[in-house]
């Protein structure tokens, strides 16, 4: 140890005498790359107070960041940002085909939450789902290729776009308001197995007027099942603003009995620790709370639509210049001297290029196989035949 | 776990009434012929209502696996009906690695939660490409009742039968009920047991084997319930009942039918039926759905496509629910579902007696 600490305080000690030894070339180098030495560790952030509903105190006003987070933070959005917009080109181009609703513009609420729970919690969404896919683990890469509908794909290409899953990952649900009945049975399990695990259960502004939704607020608040209501509104329900659709657009507060926040969507923080509220109010056995992240989608409602018929173009614009959920954490960051702008230029280069790959890989991936059609519709079976178009032809089914 | 699997974990109310059939001579003569290698008298078969017998299925397999557990509509001490929902709640559990059994007042009120059954239930694996299995039962009173009219009556074996990923189960006997349920139970995939409400009081013999606690009976797979040469009438449900029925009038007349009872509605065991028809080469199907896109159409039309097609002396026929929906007065109930007479009429029109 001490041989270790010797030998670094040589190096440093020599390294102005070696500068001053080359010159001018020497010293123009050191200036020109900063040590990370030079970054802070952490710093404190200032975050929106929640609103509250049946709440006697909601999380706190201001958050600690480490340097290492915010990094993996900027990196994860940025990531999801890039896969969504090559989604976009790839769409256009027909090489992805039916269904794609993007997520660009809500990085910071499938990020947050990721930050404040843990891999053994459980998530469920409805189809805007590729942020959650990639937060919960599946690699970029197969959701491009699911989405090119190629045997590389995280569902074998059997799902698409809104049918995708991995371990604690629900989907991807195409049903409107479907999806959250689902997320209350996955808490009752949850209660059940006793392991203090938690559910995530998201809908949308307009699946928030959805009646099984009212009914599985009912049987969570009844039986207190650890779950987290959350209704990501970005303020259109395909094309219908909040206020033509909804008598009360405190989705925070459709819950009626059940605790609600209302959250900055487009602040990670924010969402991290509301998130971090909430699992822990669910965890405590305290029963289910609902939270409303207010969000915005830069995007239409999916590819055919292009978003502008029932918005402006100032509105989205007005966005993406002030609350854009990436440049206020690279802001953040620059600022507070957690990271430099190069740094996050390069982390930027480095996403470019895994996006690229990825998409390259899922350009040429070949289709899933015909004899794998009719494989997984059963869990756990002896193969059987499967009639096809006509008598004469039959696909075999394997689970 | 122990305390949220107490508030979860109900059963049925259990009331079992078991009536016993008096084996012959008493306890001490009985146990001496035992020790002797001799059975003089039948082994311990017993009367068993169908209510009874699904009642012990749920019993036994809730002990068997304590990731079993019931919820539904008027299940236990959960009074209401909160259709969709609780569906939803039951298939999400699943998909989390619980075993429910959901249990529909009737399965007209599936109709509401019948997105959840399909949507959510029936083709997550193939849309997960297996990741995700949803080991599910949704049980409960199917087709008609007496005097509940329309919106209470319907049939929904062709509705639920259509569907990929399902598994679809349809019992008659006290037999059926237990060991399709505790099939359906240990299935890994979603099951509908379309069961019936005029069958729950009526008791069925139970025999040994049947009252053992791992009696299963294997999904997919029909019986004989009755042998016989000059036609096959393949029905499921409470009118299996009706077609035994006609088959001992008609045996008076020297008429013998062969009944099959289908047990398994998706996947279907269309060879059972192809053989009965290779050795009585005349086919009627029997059910109390409408006719139009219903179970017996889709058996014409594999034996059509199949090699039994060759062996039939007349087309096949249906019996079948009249089409019309559900009546109230009782004469003209009566008139709406198939009775034992349009059964031995349509055997007689069929081979031409």
């Amino acid at each position: 140890m001490l041989k270790m600490l010797s030998a670094i305080l040589s190096r440093v000690l020599q390294r102005p005498a070696a500068a001053a030894a080359v010159g001018k070339t020497a010293s123009r180098v050191m200036v020109a790359s900063r040590n990370y030495a030079d970054f802070a560790n952490e710093a404190t952030f200032e975050i929106k107070k929640c609103d509250l509903h049946r709440l006697e105190e909601g999380p706190g006003t201001t958050t600690v960041m480490t340097r290492e987070e915010g990094l993996h933070y900027y990196k994860t959005m940025q990531s999801i940002r890039r896969m969504e917009l090559k989604a976009d080109q790839l769409y256009k181009q027909k090489i992805i085909r039916g269904f794609c609703h993007l997520y660009d513009g809500q990085e910071a609420c499938c990020v947050g939450i990721e930050a404040a729970i843990k891999p053994t919690d459980h998530v469920i969404t409805a189809y805007r789902a590729h942020g959650f896919t990639y937060t919960r683990g599946v690699p970029i890469r197969e959701i491009l290729t699911e989405l090119t509908g190629r045997k590389g794909g995280c569902a074998k290409g059997k799902g698409g776009s809104i049918h995708m899953y991995t371990k604690n990952f629900y989907g991807g649900n195409g049903i409107v308001g479907a999806q959250v009945p689902l997320g209350a049975g996955i808490a009752l399990a949850c209660k059940y197995f006793g392991k203090n695990e938690i559910c995530m259960a998201l809908y949308g502004d307009g699946a928030a007027n959805q009646g099984q939704v009212f009914e599985a607020y009912n049987m969570a608040a009844l039986w207190k099942l650890p779950c987290i209501f959350v209704c990501e509104n970005n303020r259109y329900g395909m094309g219908t603003s909040n206020e033509r659709a909804a008598a009360s657009t405190d989705y925070y507060r459709r819950g009626n009995f059940i605790p609600g926040l209302r959250v900055d969507g487009m602040d990670v923080l924010c969402v991290r620790e509301a998130t971090k509220f909430a699992a822990e109010h669910c965890r405590s056995g305290k029963g289910p709370i609902v939270m409303e992240l207010q969000t915005y989608r830069y995007h239409g409602h999916s590819m055919s639509d292009p978003g502008i018929s029932y918005r402006t173009r100032e509105e989205i614009q007005e966005v993406r210049s002030k609350s854009d959920p990436i440049t206020l954490l690279k802001d953040r960051m620059v600022n507070n001297n957690l990271a430099s702008i190069e740094e996050l230029k390069d982390i930027d280069v480095a996403v470019r290029k895994e996006i690229e790959e990825a998409a390259q890989f899922a350009t040429t991936d070949p289709e899933p196989p015909l004899e794998e059609l009719c494989h997984h519709i059963y869990f756990n079976e002896p193969p059987f035949e499967v009639r096809g178009p006509n008598q004469w032809i039959s696909y075999k089914s394997t689970s | 776990m122990a305390a949220a699997a107490a508030v979860l974990r109900h059963l049925a109310p259990l009331g079992h009434r078991l009536t016993r059939i008096p084996p012959h001579g008493c306890a001490g003569g009985r146990l001496f012929q035992h020790r002797r290698g001799l059975r003089l008298s039948a082994p311990a078969a017993i009367q068993v209502t169908v209510r009874d017998a699904l009642n012990q299925a749920l019993d036994e397999e809730l002990e068997r696996d304590e990731r079993v557990f019931l919820l539904g509509e008027e299940v236990a001490q959960y009074d209401g009906a909160y259709k969709m929902g609780f569906a939803g709640i039951a298939v999400g559990a699943a998909m989390a690695g619980l075993r429910p059994v959901c249990e529909f007042m009737t399965f007209n009120f599936s109709m509401q939660a019948i997105d959840q059954v399909i949507n959510s239930a029936a083709k997550t694996c193939y849309m997960s490409a297996g990741l995700i299995g949803v080991p599910i039962v949704f049980r409960g009173p199917n087709g008609a009742s007496a005097g509940v009219a329309a919106q209470h009556s319907q049939c929904f074996a062709a509705w639920y039968g259509h569907c990929p990923g399902l598994k679809v189960v349809s019992p008659w006997s006290a037999e059926d009920a237990k060991g399709l349920l505790k099939a359906a139970i240990r299935d890994d995939n979603p099951v509908v047991m379309l069961e019936n409400e005029l069958l729950y009081g009526v008791p069925f013999e139970l025999s040994e084997q049947a009252q053992s606690k791992d009696f299963v009976i294997p999904i997919g797979k029909a019986k004989i319930e009755r042998q016989g040469t000059h036609i096959t009438l393949v029905s499921h449900s409470r009118l299996v009942g009706h077609c035994m029925e006609a088959a001992s009038v008609l045996a008076k007349e020297g008429v013998e039918c062969e009944v099959i009872n289908m047990r398994t509605i998706r996947p279907m065991d269309i060879e059972a039926v192809e053989a009965s028809i290779m050795k009585t080469n005349h086919l009627i199907t029997v059910e109390g759905g409408w006719p139009q896109f219903g179970v017996g159409a889709e058996i014409c039309a594999r034996i059509m496509e199949g090699p039994a097609f060759n062996y039939l002396d007349a087309p096949a026929v249906r019996v079948t629910g009249t089409d019309v929906p559900m009546p109230y007065a009782k004469n003209l109930e009566d008139n709406s579902v198939p009775q034992v007479k349009d059964i031995i009429f349509a055997v007689k029109k069929v081979l031409n007696i």
